[in-house]
């Protein structure tokens, strides 16, 4: 490379390719509506009114911006850097899944779709989706695993509540993969009047972008958060990865930063080497699935194999190809935590810091316990607190070897 | 460099012009008998190696015309409930892209005749590794490739390299593709036109006939390469009303549901061929009615 690659704003190309990463994979009959969507969503991104809606939902709907939190007593815990923590939890419906439901869901609005549909894994993405079909008055049809609905009940019954009709996904696994897999069919079915809002920065262009840019608030407050408290950008950014959406959207307001680390902490499961995980770009081989090419968890014949993850939401065979492409060029280190680790990380910050996070996270503040006892208090490491836990109480119970029902 | 690519060109386009292929010829015998081709499509390695083979054998003889072949993948996003079960039945009982090959391999030791067109996904091509797979693919006696998940915005993934090898890339068109995007599906289509007859997955509700002999009608006048219909074609009756105005009939589900619903491998065989041979006995004399009204 002769000069540093400008990063951000420059991929992907106009056929939704990052490197070799991304495109668009999916049948002939959904092409047209992909394209389309890709022009309506070029419009919106350069209109005004869009931008001043999407602006007006996320602050008085979502609740944003959220806070940048020092972690004091969890810094103290881990002796070394200074740990931040970005408070996606604490926005409407509990992550940041609703920055980019609410995004899409003015989108569908703008583009007078009349039903909206998505996939879910741990029920964040569903439950978000729900929400905002709720907001803005419309249908709403919700595919999740029958192996997810078991582990996530609490978000089954929100999405009802909110009046989302939950489909169970029996084929394959039953997990969130299928669900996808369920949801594309509907839409290839449906195609007139549908819009499936794709919960991270996967699948086909340009979903894979247009993710990335409703997440990337999380970013783009985090640099003026951090700027006005320290004068300077954070030494290092920390984010779990399922498909990627929390880690893209916190990372890719950075990425011409050369001097800002970025690590994406993948669902290591049992172990990278045991088999059972979700780490597709540290135990994964190049593929294509769901729209686009990316690192998938695969035989050598090409067959996908089951994520394994006590994290639903990580529990997935692949991850956005923005992240594929991240990982080759080296710009961010991807690295696993195990369920083990998760876990353990799960309960230090409960109860460092009074504050219950999502499984998913505890995976990036796994890795914070690795690495923040190595570092200097001057290291600012700005975690993504992508979600709060209440959802996986139950999860949690199990895992601890508890009976909540007994201490009720 | 560009000008032995060119040359490469040519000369594929030259074999192409003076060696008509097996789906060229199939389709000539056809217009001549002014009868439509019957496409079936069954899942290799579909409940078990031996059993597929069985079944895949003794097609011809059953009366079918076309081969469609399906590559079984774990992940079959445009396929319905039968096909995804036909993919996972094959799966479970070991079958591979190389055990697939195979097949058509053994096929054409005793066929060559009946074109052999492969369907399914990218993916397990794409692990296979696409200049081997279409080395090994044309070495096998393959005819065509039908490839769900490539639209013409990746042609050069597979669709063109398809080409330099002599394999067909069959393209689909659907309900969705407007006369804008037409063109774009047309281009580097060969061998034959699959209309998808409604917007949906295979195996899924029954396409309205008036529509659909409107919709090969319009295609008609953007290209001269036959068109086959596919997607929720059940019925022999259905397969005679389609094939009055289209060049190819496919029928799927129906016969991958007789796979699952069969007590044994041997009632499996005797079912799809069957269905088959009364599908193509319909499919053979749906054009008589108009002849005799036009005598």
């Amino acid at each position: 490379m002769n000069k540093p690659m400008d990063l951000s704003s420059s991929l992907p190309d106009a056929n939704g390719l990052f490197g070799s990463f991304g495109g668009r994979f999916v049948a002939e009959t959904l092409m047209p509506l992909i394209l389309e969507l890709q022009d309506e969503y070029a419009t919106a991104k350069n209109d005004p009114e869009f931008q001043r809606q999407l602006a007006y939902f996320q602050g008085d709907y979502v609740g944003r911006p959220s806070p940048l939190y020092f972690a004091e007593r969890l810094t103290e815990h881990f002796g070394g850097a200074s740990i931040y923590l970005k408070r996606e939890e604490l926005n409407h419906t509990g992550a940041h899944k609703i920055n980019n439901c609410i995004g899409q869901g003015l989108l569908a609005r703008q583009m007078g779709k009349k039903r909206i549909i998505a996939e879910t894994g741990a029920g964040m993405h569903g439950v978000a989706t729900a929400t905002v079909a709720a907001r803005f008055g419309l249908p709403c049809v919700i595919y999740m695993g029958t192996a997810d609905i078991e582990r996530q009940q609490t978000n089954v019954f929100r999405m009802q509540l909110l009046g989302a009709e939950i489909v169970p996904v029996t084929s394959g696994t039953g997990t969130l993969k299928d669900a996808m897999n369920e949801a594309l069919r509907d839409w290839v079915t449906n195609v007139d009047d549908t819009f499936y809002i794709i919960g991270t920065v996967a699948g086909p262009h340009p979903y894979p972008a247009m993710v990335r840019d409703f997440q990337a608030v999380i970013g783009h407050e985090t640099r003026a958060q951090m700027l006005e408290k320290h004068g300077r950008l954070p030494d290092s950014l920390v984010a779990c990865i399922g498909g990627g959406s929390n880690a893209m959207g916190l990372f890719h307001p950075f990425l011409n930063d050369s001097a800002v680390q970025m690590i994406g902490v993948e669902a290591g499961g049992k172990g990278v080497n045991s088999g059972l995980h979700a780490a597709s770009l540290n135990g994964g081989t190049p593929g294509v699935l769901h729209g686009n090419r990316t690192y998938l968890l695969q035989n050598a014949d090409g067959q996908i194999s089951d994520a394994h993850s006590i994290s639903a939401g990580l529990d997935y065979p692949g991850i956005g190809p923005e992240h594929a492409w991240l990982h080759e060029q080296g710009r961010v280190e991807y690295v696993s935590a195990t369920d083990a680790e998760a876990l353990e990380a799960f309960q230090i910050c409960c109860r460092q810091e009074g504050i219950i996070p999502a499984l998913e996270t505890a995976h990036a503040l796994a890795e914070v316990a690795k690495r923040a006892p190595t570092l200097p208090r001057e290291h600012l490491m700005v975690v993504n607190l992508s979600g709060r836990g209440d959802k996986d109480m139950m999860s949690v119970a199990h895992h601890l070897g508890e009976q909540l029902d007994e201490a009720c | 460099m560009i000008a032995i690519q060119d040359n490469t060109m040519n000369d594929t386009v030259n074999q192409a012009v003076t060696h008509s292929s097996r789906l060229e010829q199939c389709f000539a015998t056809l217009k001549q008998q002014n009868r439509p081709a019957l496409v079936s499509y069954l899942t290799a390695g579909d409940p078990d190696a031996d059993t597929s083979h069985r079944l895949l054998h003794g097609l011809p003889d059953a009366g079918v015309d076309i081969i469609e072949l399906g590559m079984p993948f774990s992940d079959p996003m445009a396929d319905g409930p039968a096909i995804q079960k036909a993919a996972l039945r094959a799966l479970e009982s070991g079958q591979t892209q190389t055990k697939t090959l195979e097949m058509v391999r053994n096929f054409r030791q005793e066929n060559s005749t009946t074109p052999v067109v492969l369907m399914g996904y990218y993916n397990p091509i794409y692990c296979y590794g696409v200049e081997r797979f279409l080395t090994d693919a044309a070495t096998a006696g393959v005819d065509g490739l039908i490839v769900v998940d490539l639209p013409p915005e990746h042609d050069e993934e597979l669709c063109q390299p398809a080409a330099q090898h002599g394999i067909d890339f069959i393209r689909l068109a659907t309900p969705t593709t407007d006369a804008r995007r037409l063109p774009k599906v047309l281009a580097n289509a060969s061998g034959f036109i699959y209309y998808v007859s409604v917007a949906g997955v295979t195996g899924g509700s029954a396409p309205t006939p008036e529509r659909l002999e409107n919709s090969v009608a319009h295609l008609r006048e953007h290209t001269d390469l036959p068109i086959a219909v596919g997607f929720g074609i059940r019925t022999a009756e259905q397969a005679a009303t389609i094939g009055r105005f289209s060049d190819a009939v496919v029928v799927g589900s129906a016969l991958v549901d007789c796979i699952e619903h069969a007590a044994s491998g041997d009632d499996a065989v005797e079912q799809v061929h069957g269905l088959v041979s009364e599908l193509a006995e319909s499919v053979r004399a749906c054009r008589e009615v108009d002849e005799q009204v036009i005598s």
